[in-house]
């Protein structure tokens, strides 16, 4: 696993090239990850249905759709939890179709679920440190011994830690179990474990559901700076609509498994397509 | 007949030798007396990182150099704003090292408070601890053009900024290196000019009443009181304090930067605001200072913890607590402790008092101040029972924070103590007190009129209203102009009422009222925290502040509260009469936003009487709820409006000759 050339170092250009990509909409530069008509089975139901997508480097990419529509399915598929039964993935251009999610999570991708899954009886901070396991090196042993270079290393990931905590504002709770927590900090944390990781990809799972109001503009500026001051690419499923619009870059709309819309908000917005999806009306 | 005068000799100490008459010229002292030893610490990415002497005045004078390459001139006001941070103490001592006066701001005020300060003091520098202060700071700029330049220290969300105006600390710092090697020597030269009677610092009072007024305080009022105070206290360069009051307080100013300065003292910075309690606990200060609303947070928090523990731990906590109140009120009143009381003292010693001590942070404490208000007995009674040496302190930001202290061996409930040295006290017909001292501010920043007011012949009106008592200590009955009688004439001092009902740890505020009425009637605060936890393990639902404070629930515990206040006002013949009869309990928490109390969390009584007036009414008649409408400022200034019906409750009050 530690064979990848350069994997988990692998860093997003700045948010200038960012912008740039997304100035000219057709992007020269090739998506961060292409997914090419996947569909996905569960018994005799199409989840997803040829659906292809892709995010590109820099952007805040929203995936909406009515409830069922497969948003979280898809998300599952590109984080490899689910194999798609047709179609292929490219992060970075590689196929990676076929890789299991501790793999992909190699890659330089992470995400959040849409319920909070969290160690609860483990400290906010241990729980973070856990996002960083994939960057530890070094044998059982010395780990168990914490000494030499377990001991360096395990200063090297706090700290880079620390920054996250001081980033996300989570300083007062350090030390408290997680499922102490209210919900909109477990939240906070959970996305702080994501962010150790050192993603390139980070896939964020409905990051606002269940918040009040002050808890989403806290969550909107914190995605917004992570996307600012790291540069991480970020794909969020999200109902909370105000929020799509106001911090994402991009908007796919996903109905019955497949993409019906794809484009910048605003025009996504006036899709009729997407009207109707979500007024609910009939479809036979 | 009383006393009306008291006076603590003078020592001599009011002269200043020229060599060490300002801060910048102490703190070049300081590094050749204490170099490597540790000046100030900051917690941050969760480490104590620590700065010597050295790198305070290597620091400091970079930023000084870096002001003096922008066009900083002396007599230039810097505004200073942000959370306690090594580097807005470092940016107050470079604007002094350059013959400017340092303005610091409450962080949290609001733009329109900041405009008018910013432009009353013509500041034409702000240094600012990061992106949120900006923002406020580029609004007030467009309005107030003489403010040239906004510093900032947290580059964090800043870097696509384009203001010309706007520069970071570190590039500040930078071109303070190049002004340097071009300048040598401009650095020195300049603090060499500093002298005693300089203004070091203008300090805009909070104000219960008008606009802020800017309190002009010298070097020689800060350094001859701060070490009046020293010298009192015996403070020394192994002290440890915490920084985490408002810069913009003189108390701040006074404890975590000119003593520092002065003994050479550690002052810490906590993580952020949210964290001081944790922060307060890894530090162990033995020097401290706190309102009486942040020993009543303290002390809140860890009596949730107690109500949370298993029966028998819990039982074991409440029973050494009474024992400790018990004995300690005897200590204050000089009666002998039964030897049975004292024995089972000493275990409690160890069960209880000393774990629970180092809980709080207080474990090394060895000296610890109220000020700022009256503190309630029964939490004074309660620090004190757990061994830490709390004293009352008193002063305000025109006397260079310091007044009266109480003695070791001398502290008493109801006083604030003797004179510091130096300092005279007059209380005159009136009951108002007078004091003069070497403190004593030099004015009111543009401002003569009020300066005349307050100030004459070196003598200051406190605004407070005190009396000497027969062994020469001052006691603080409640601001002069508040102290008054109900319509039957008995004496009604609210302050002293609200401070009993908020030592409740389900009350926040409270703002009692009864002036020329037939009785005296509250209106309340829940505290969210506590009511929260106590409703949630009764499993009562609320979903807002609103909705909790007005659950019948609620008002029955809050009842109970006021009963038991009413009875301990028994023991006290001139307020006996002056028991809550009706009260009610705020749809909405008191706002510094809404200027209902201040930014130190003081209530301003006339203005909520008169934006309540229907509230204040209902208490008054037969009703037993009123409807309201009050208008609320959010944090980011917009305006808004809660609605609510209130309900109003009688209370119990106990006759003269019930058991107490």
């Amino acid at each position: 696993m530690s064979g990848e050339p350069g994997a988990g170092t692998l860093r997003a250009p700045r948010r200038a090239a960012g912008f740039a990509a997304r100035a000219d909409g057709t992007s020269g530069e090739k998506p961060l990850l292409e997914v090419e008509r996947i569909s996905v089975r569960f018994g005799a139901v199409l989840a997803l249905n040829q659906v292809s997508l892709d995010v590109r480097r820099g952007e805040i990419l929203a995936i909406i759709g009515p409830n069922g529509a497969g948003k979280t399915t898809l998300l599952n598929v590109i984080s490899g939890f689910y194999q798609p039964y047709e179609g292929r993935i490219l992060f970075e251009g590689r196929d990676r179709t076929h890789l299991r999610a501790p793999d992909v999570a190699a890659l330089g991708l992470a995400r959040t679920f849409q319920n909070v899954a969290l160690f609860r009886g483990m400290t906010v901070l241990d729980n973070i440190m856990t996002g960083r396991l994939l960057k530890m090196r070094g044998s059982f042993l010395w780990e168990a011994l914490y000494w030499g270079p377990a001991r360096r290393q395990e200063l090297e990931h706090r700290a880079f830690v620390e920054r996250i905590i001081d980033f996300l504002e989570i300083q007062a709770i350090r030390k408290t179990p997680a499922g102490r927590l209210p919900y909109g900090l477990q939240k906070r944390v959970e996305l702080a474990r994501a962010l150790a990781a050192e993603p390139t990809l980070l896939l964020l799972d409905e990051p606002m559901a269940g918040m009040n109001v002050e808890e989403k503009e806290d969550m909107c500026r914190f995605i917004l700076d992570v996307n600012d001051e790291f540069g991480t690419t970020i794909a969020l499923i999200e109902h909370d609509m105000s929020v799509v619009m106001d911090i994402s870059d991009r908007v796919a709309v996903l109905d019955y498994g497949r993409k019906i819309a794809d484009g910048a908000p605003a025009d996504v917005r006036a899709n009729p397509a997407v009207i109707h999806a979500y007024l609910g009306v009939h479809h036979e | 007949m009383a006393p009306t005068e008291l006076s603590q000799p003078t020592n001599g100490s009011a002269h200043l030798d020229p060599t060490g008459d300002t801060f910048p010229k102490l703190l070049l002292r300081n590094v050749e007396r204490f170099g490597d030893k540790v000046a100030i610490r900051e917690k941050d990415y969760g480490i104590w990182q620590s700065y010597s002497w050295r790198e305070y005045l290597a620091q400091a004078r970079l930023i000084a150099l870096g002001l003096a390459a922008v066009g900083f001139k002396r007599g230039d006001k810097t505004a200073i704003v942000g959370d306690n941070r090594p580097q807005l103490y470092w940016a107050m001592l470079a604007t002094q090292a350059l013959g400017g006066v340092p303005v610091p701001l409450y962080q949290d005020s609001i733009e329109k408070e900041m405009e008018f300060i910013v432009d009353h003091a013509e500041a034409r520098f702000a240094i600012v601890e990061d992106q949120e202060q900006v923002d406020k700071l580029l609004q007030v700029q467009a309005r107030c053009p003489r403010l040239e330049r906004i510093v900032y220290d947290d580059p964090r969300g800043l870097q696509h900024y384009e203001d010309a105006g706007i520069v970071s600390l570190a590039a500040l710092q930078e071109l303070g290196r190049r002004f340097d090697q071009e300048h040598p020597g401009y650095f020195e030269r300049e603090v060499a000019q500093g002298q005693a009677d300089d203004v070091a610092i203008i300090c805009y009072t909070s104000g219960t009443t008008g606009q802020p007024k800017g309190t002009m305080l010298s070097f020689r009022n800060l350094i001859v009181t701060g070490r009046n105070a020293i010298a009192y206290e015996g403070l020394r360069a192994s002290d440890e304090v915490v920084a985490y009051l408002p810069m913009a307080w003189i108390g701040d100013h006074m404890f975590s930067f000119a003593q520092s300065i002065l003994t050479g003292f550690t002052t810490n910075c906590p993580e952020s605001p949210a964290t001081v309690l944790q922060d307060l606990r890894e530090i162990g200060p033995t020097y401290f200072f706190a309102p009486p609303g942040i020993y009543q947070r303290i002390l809140t928090t860890a009596m949730i913890r107690i109500e949370d523990c298993a029966g028998p731990k819990r039982r074991m906590v409440r029973f050494f607590l009474d024992l400790a109140r018990r004995v300690e009120r005897r200590r204050l009143a000089g009666k002998p402790v039964p030897p049975g009381e004292r024995l089972l003292h000493a275990v409690g010693r160890v069960l209880v008092y000393g774990p629970l001590r180092d809980n709080l942070g207080m474990s090394k404490v060895r000296l610890a101040y109220t000020a700022g208000e009256a503190i309630g007995p029964e939490l004074f009674e309660f620090y004190r029972a757990l061994g830490v040496n709390m004293k009352q302190l008193y002063g305000m930001t025109e006397s260079s924070a310091l007044i009266c202290i109480q003695r070791d061996g001398e502290v008493r409930l109801d006083t604030v103590g003797t004179p510091l040295t130096d300092v005279e006290i007059r209380v005159d017909p009136s009951g108002e007190v007078l004091y003069r001292s070497p403190g004593v501010f030099v004015g009111y920043y543009k401002n003569p009129e009020a300066t005349q007011q307050t100030k004459e012949d070196g003598w200051v009106r406190s605004g407070d209203a005190g009396i000497i008592d027969k062994d020469g200590h001052l006691r603080i009955i409640d601001r002069a102009r508040d102290v008054g009688r109900l319509a039957d004439g008995t004496l009604f001092a609210p302050k002293y009422l609200e401070n009993k009902l908020k030592f409740s740890p389900y009350i926040r505020e409270a703002v009692c009222v009864g002036q020329d009425r037939p009785f005296v009637a509250a209106l309340l605060n829940i505290d969210v925290t506590a009511v929260g936890s106590w409703a949630e393990r009764r499993g009562l639902a609320y979903t807002s502040y609103t909705d909790l404070s007005q659950k019948p629930e609620v008002y029955e515990l809050v009842r109970e509260e006021v009963a038991r206040m009413n009875r301990s006002l028994l023991d006290e013949p001139q307020l006996r009469g002056a028991q809550v009869r009706r009260f009610l309990m705020l749809h909405k928490e008191l706002d510094p936003d809404d200027q209902e109390i201040t930014r130190t969390r003081k209530v301003r009584r006339g203005f909520i009487a008169e934006k309540y007036a229907t509230l204040v009414d209902a208490l008054y008649s037969d009703e037993d709820h009123v409807s309201v409408e009050a208008k609320v400022t959010y944090e980011d200034g917009r305006i808004g409006t809660v609605r609510a019906d209130v309900r109003i409750r009688e209370a119990e009050v106990f006759a003269s000759g019930a058991p107490a």
